[in-house]
C-alpha cells in the first residue's frame, strides 16, 4: 500500500526512478545549475570571442599592448596641476595628475554641492514665501536643464564676461579675478614647520573628537579644542608663516595658487547642478520627519534653530544619507565632463591626449574606467559605513 | 420694563485689517520676525538685480527679426533671437535633407500618437502596443529615417543632428534598456549564485563608470571587438552605449518594484503550481513595473539630458548643432552664444519639466489605492 502511493506521488509530478535524465531536468535545483552552465557557457564564449577578435584587430593595425608605454615621456604639456609635471615627464606621471585633477574638482564639488543643497533644500520649506518660492525656482531651472549645457554657459557665457589681467576683480588681500582664472595668495611655510604642524593639528583633532565623544562637548568647546593647540604651537615657533602674495608682472600674475577658469566653471556647474539635486533630497529628508518631533520640541521651548539642527536633521539624515551618496557619485563621475571645456581631468589627459598619442584604447580605457570604479566603491563603502552608523538602532538589531 | 439684553446676536465683527487680505498676508509670510524681514528683503533686492536686466537681454533690447547678425553686433543690443529663427530648421532635423524632412516628422509623430496610446489609463489592447512601440517601431523608424526600403532614398546617419538625434538616441537608449534592465533585475533577485553574480557585477560595472567614458568606449574600442567586415556607425554604436549605460540604472528601478512586491504574491503564485517566467510575467512583474513607472520616468529624465555628451565623441545633438552655429561668421556676435545657450536651456527644460510632472502625476495615480 505504502509503496503504491509512493509510486503514484512520484508519477503525477514527473518524478521516476528509471528516467534520471527526466527526473534531473523536472529538478529545479539541477534545471537551475544547468541553466547557469549555460549561462557561464556563453559569457565565456562571448568573452572569448571579443578577446579573440580585439588581438586581431590590434595585430592588423599593428598597435602594440601591454603597460610598458607608462613609462614612456608623455611629450604633451598640462597646464593645471598638483605635482611637479613637465612634457617630458611620463605617461605614468599624467595618469596620476588626470587622477588628482579629477579628485580636486570632485571633493570640492561634494563640499559645496552638499552646502549648497542643504541650504537651498532648507530654504525650500522655509516660512518665508519668498525664500521658499526663490528655492523652488533655483530646484527646478537647475534640475532640467543638461549639466553639460550649464557648463558651456558657465564657461563660455559668464566667464566670458570677466575683465582682462590689467582689470582684474579684487576684494583686496592679495585675491584676484580675471578672464585668466582665480589668483589667491600661497601660505609659505619656513622650513621644518610644516611637519609638526599637521601633527598638532592632527592630534588636536583627535583630541575634539574624543571630548564630543566622551564628555559630549559640543560646538564652541570642541573647536576650541580643535583649533587652539595647533594655534598656539605655531605662536611658539614663531609665527613661521609667510603670505606668497600674486603679482602682476609683465603678461601674467608670478606667485600665489592660480586657478584656471576652466577648474572654476566645472566646480560651479558641478556643484550648483548637484547641489540642486542634494535639496530636493533634503527636503524630502526634512519632510519625512514626523510632526510631532517638531511639535514636541516648540513645547519645550527650542528656538527654531536648534530645532533643525537637534531634533530634524539627524532625523532626516537616514533619509538622505542613502540618495546623497548617490548624488557624490553622480558628481564624481559627472566631473569627467571637464573634457568638454579642456580642464585636463583624468579622462581630458589620459582617455583623449595620452590615447590618441599612443593609440593603445583597451588599456588606456581600461585604466581610466578602473579609477572611477576604484572611486565609486571607496565612497560607496564610506557612506554605507556612515549610514550603518546613523541607522536607528532597534531591538535585536544592536 | 426695558432690558438691555441682546436678543439678537450681535454680527460678527471683520477681522482687523492687519490680519487680512494682502497685508495680513505678508504679515505672516514675508515678515514674521525681524530676521524673516532681513530675510525677504535680501532676496527681494536678489530679485531686483537679477530680473530686469535679464528681462531687458531678452526681450525689450533682443533682436526678434533680422536677416544677419549686424543688427545683433551693434551697441546695446540684447539675445539675439534672430539667429535661432534662421536656424531653426538646423535645430530641429541638423542636415537632414529639407526635401525629405516629412520623415523624421512622420516618425515623431507616430511616435508620440503610439506613445499618447500606452500611456493613456485604460486603453484596450495596451499589451499590444506597448509590445509595438518597444520591438516593432524602432525597426519600422529606422527604415523610414535612414531610408533604403520602400523606395526611400538613404539619408546617412552622420547627416541626421539637432533635436531629432537627441530624440533619437533617448528613445531608442530608454526602448533597448528596459527589456534589458528587466532581465538584469530579474538576475540580480535570482537565487542561482552565477547568474547573480554576473547580473552584480554588470550592474555595478556600468553604474561605477561616467558616460563619458563609456561613449569613449563606443566610439574607440567598440571597433576592435567586432569581427573582420562589421563595422557600425558612429550614431549606432552611441546609442548601444547609452543603452547598456541605462540598462544599468533601469535594472536598479526595477530592483526597487520587484523588492515592493509583497512576498505573498510569489508564494502564491508558487502554490498555483506557475513556472518562474509565469509567476514573473503574469504576477510579479505587472504589479512591480506599475510601482516603477514613475522611476522609469525619470531614468529616461535623465538619459534625455545625459545625450547631450555625444557631442564629446562628435555627435551633432540639438546642443551640438547649436554650438556648431555659432562659428557662422554671417551671425557671429557676442550676444549669439548666450542666446543660442538660453533657447536650448527653454527647450531641454520643457521637456525635462513636463517630464517630471507627468512622473509625479503618476505617482500620486498610483498611490490612490493605498491612500485612505
Amino acid at each position: 500500500m505504502g509503496s503504491m502511493i509512493k509510486s503514484w506521488l512520484s508519477g503525477a509530478i514527473g518524478l521516476s526512478d528509471d528516467n534520471a535524465l527526466a527526473r534531473g531536468f523536472q529538478d529545479p535545483r539541477i534545471r537551475g545549475w544547468i541553466m547557469q552552465a549555460a549561462v557561464l557557457l556563453l559569457a565565456a564564449l562571448g568573452i572569448f570571442e571579443l578577446v579573440q577578435n580585439t588581438v586581431l584587430n590590434l595585430q592588423k593595425a599593428n598597435i602594440a599592448s601591454g603597460f610598458g608605454f607608462l613609462e614612456n615621456p608623455a611629450g604633451f604639456a598640462i597646464n593645471f596641476s598638483l605635482i611637479d609635471y613637465s612634457a617630458q615627464s611620463d605617461f605614468l606621471r599624467a595618469f596620476f595628475v588626470g587622477v588628482l585633477n579629477t579628485l580636486l574638482v570632485a571633493v570640492l564639488g561634494i563640499l559645496l554641492a552638499t552646502l549648497i543643497g542643504f541650504s537651498v533644500g532648507i530654504a525650500r520649506l522655509s516660512p518665508n514665501w519668498l525664500v521658499a518660492r526663490l528655492a523652488g525656482f533655483f530646484i527646478e531651472t537647475l534640475r532640467n536643464i543638461p549639466l553639460l549645457l550649464q557648463l558651456f554657459f558657465w564657461y563660455f557665457v559668464v566667464l566670458q564676461l570677466l575683465p582682462s589681467q590689467a582689470e582684474s576683480l579684487t576684494p583686496g588681500g592679495g585675491i584676484f579675478l580675471n578672464n585668466r582664472g582665480l589668483f589667491v595668495p600661497r601660505i609659505l611655510w619656513e622650513a621644518g614647520t610644516f611637519a609638526p604642524f599637521c601633527v598638532a593639528l592632527f592630534a588636536s583633532l583627535v583630541l575634539g573628537f574624543f571630548a564630543r565623544k566622551r564628555f559630549a562637548f559640543e560646538g564652541w568647546k570642541v573647536l576650541g579644542i580643535a583649533v587652539l593647540p595647533p594655534l598656539l604651537l605655531l605662536l611658539v615657533l614663531g609665527w613661521p608663516l609667510s603670505l606668497d602674495m600674486p603679482v602682476l608682472e609683465g603678461f601674467g600674475f608670478q606667485g600665489g595658487i592660480s586657478l584656471i577658469p576652466e577648474f572654476i566653471a566645472l566646480l560651479l556647474a558641478l556643484s550648483i547642478y548637484t547641489g540642486a539635486f542634494v535639496a530636493e533630497n533634503v527636503r524630502s529628508g526634512v519632510q519625512a520627519v514626523p510632526k510631532g518631533q517638531v511639535e514636541a520640541a516648540k513645547a519645550l521651548g527650542l528656538p527654531s534653530g536648534l530645532i533643525m539642527r537637534k531634533i530634524i536633521l539627524p532625523q532626516a539624515m537616514r533619509v538622505i544619507v542613502p540618495p546623497l551618496t548617490s548624488q557624490y557619485l553622480n558628481l564624481t563621475k559627472n566631473s569627467s565632463l571637464a573634457v568638454a571645456i579642456a580642464y585636463p581631468d583624468l579622462v581630458l589627459v589620459f582617455a583623449n591626449t595620452a590615447l590618441s598619442q599612443v593609440g593603445q584604447a583597451v588599456e588606456i580605457i581600461a585604466m581610466t574606467m578602473a579609477v572611477y570604479l576604484l572611486i565609486s566603491l571607496g565612497t560607496s563603502l564610506f557612506m554605507n559605513w556612515y549610514n550603518a552608523r546613523l541607522a536607528l538602532k532597534e531591538r535585536g538589531t544592536a | 420694563m426695558e432690558t438691555y439684553v441682546k436678543t439678537r446676536r450681535h454680527p460678527a465683527l471683520p477681522a482687523p485689517s492687519r490680519q487680512t487680505g494682502l497685508i495680513g498676508w505678508m504679515r505672516r509670510n514675508l515678515f514674521s520676525s525681524a530676521g524673516n524681514t532681513i530675510t525677504t528683503l535680501v532676496c527681494a533686492a536678489i530679485i531686483a538685480l537679477t530680473v530686469p536686466p535679464f528681462f531687458n537681454w531678452a526681450v525689450l533690447d533682443a533682436v526678434w527679426y533680422a536677416s544677419d547678425g549686424s543688427l545683433c553686433r551693434a551697441e546695446g543690443a540684447g539675445a539675439c533671437w534672430a539667429f535661432v529663427e534662421a536656424k531653426f530648421g538646423q535645430f530641429i532635423y541638423g542636415r537632414y535633407p529639407a526635401e525629405e524632412i516629412w520623415r523624421p516628422n512622420l516618425i515623431l509623430l507616430l511616435f508620440f500618437l503610439n506613445l499618447a496610446a500606452v500611456l493613456t489609463p485604460r486603453m484596450p489592447y495596451k499589451g499590444w502596443l506597448a509590445a509595438t512601440l518597444l520591438f516593432i517601431f524602432p525597426m519600422f523608424a529606422w527604415g523610414v529615417l535612414h531610408g533604403g526600403k520602400f523606395g526611400l532614398s538613404v539619408v546617412e546617419t552622420s547627416d541626421w543632428g539637432g533635436l531629432l538625434l537627441t530624440l533619437v538616441i533617448a528613445l531608442s537608449g530608454i526602448l533597448a534598456s528596459l527589456p534589458l534592465g528587466i532581465l538584469l533585475a530579474l538576475g540580480r533577485r535570482s537565487k542561482l549564485p552565477v547568474i547573480r553574480t554576473l547580473s552584480v557585477l554588470f550592474i555595478e560595472f556600468w553604474r561605477g563608470v561616467p558616460l563619458v567614458t563609456v561613449l569613449f568606449m563606443a566610439s574607440v574600442m567598440l571597433p576592435l571587438f567586432l569581427p573582420e567586415g562589421v563595422t557600425f556607425d558612429l550614431l549606432l554604436r552611441a546609442i548601444i552605449g547609452v543603452a547598456l549605460f541605462a540598462s544599468a540604472y533601469m535594472a536598479e528601478v526595477v530592483r526597487g518594484g520587484l523588492q515592493a512586491v509583497p512576498s505573498g504574491q510569489y508564494e502564491a503564485a508558487k502554490a498555483l503550481g506557475l513556472s518562474y517566467w509565469q509567476m514573473m510575467g503574469l504576477i510579479v512583474l505587472p504589479q512591480a513595473l506599475r510601482v516603477v513607472i514613475p522611476g522609469i520616468v525619470n531614468t529616461f529624465i535623465g538619459l534625455f539630458k545625459d545625450t547631450t555628451l555625444v557631442l564629446i565623441i562628435g555627435l551633432f545633438d540639438f546642443l551640438g548643432i547649436i554650438r556648431a552655429n555659432f562659428t557662422d561668421a554671417n551671425w557671429a556676435s557676442p550676444n549669439t552664444a548666450a542666446t543660442g545657450y538660453v533657447f536650448a536651456a527653454f527647450v531641454f527644460w520643457m521637456f525635462c519639466f513636463a517630464m517630471s510632472r507627468y512622473s509625479l502625476y503618476m505617482e500620486k495615480q498610483l498611490s490612490q489605492g493605498e491612500r485612505r
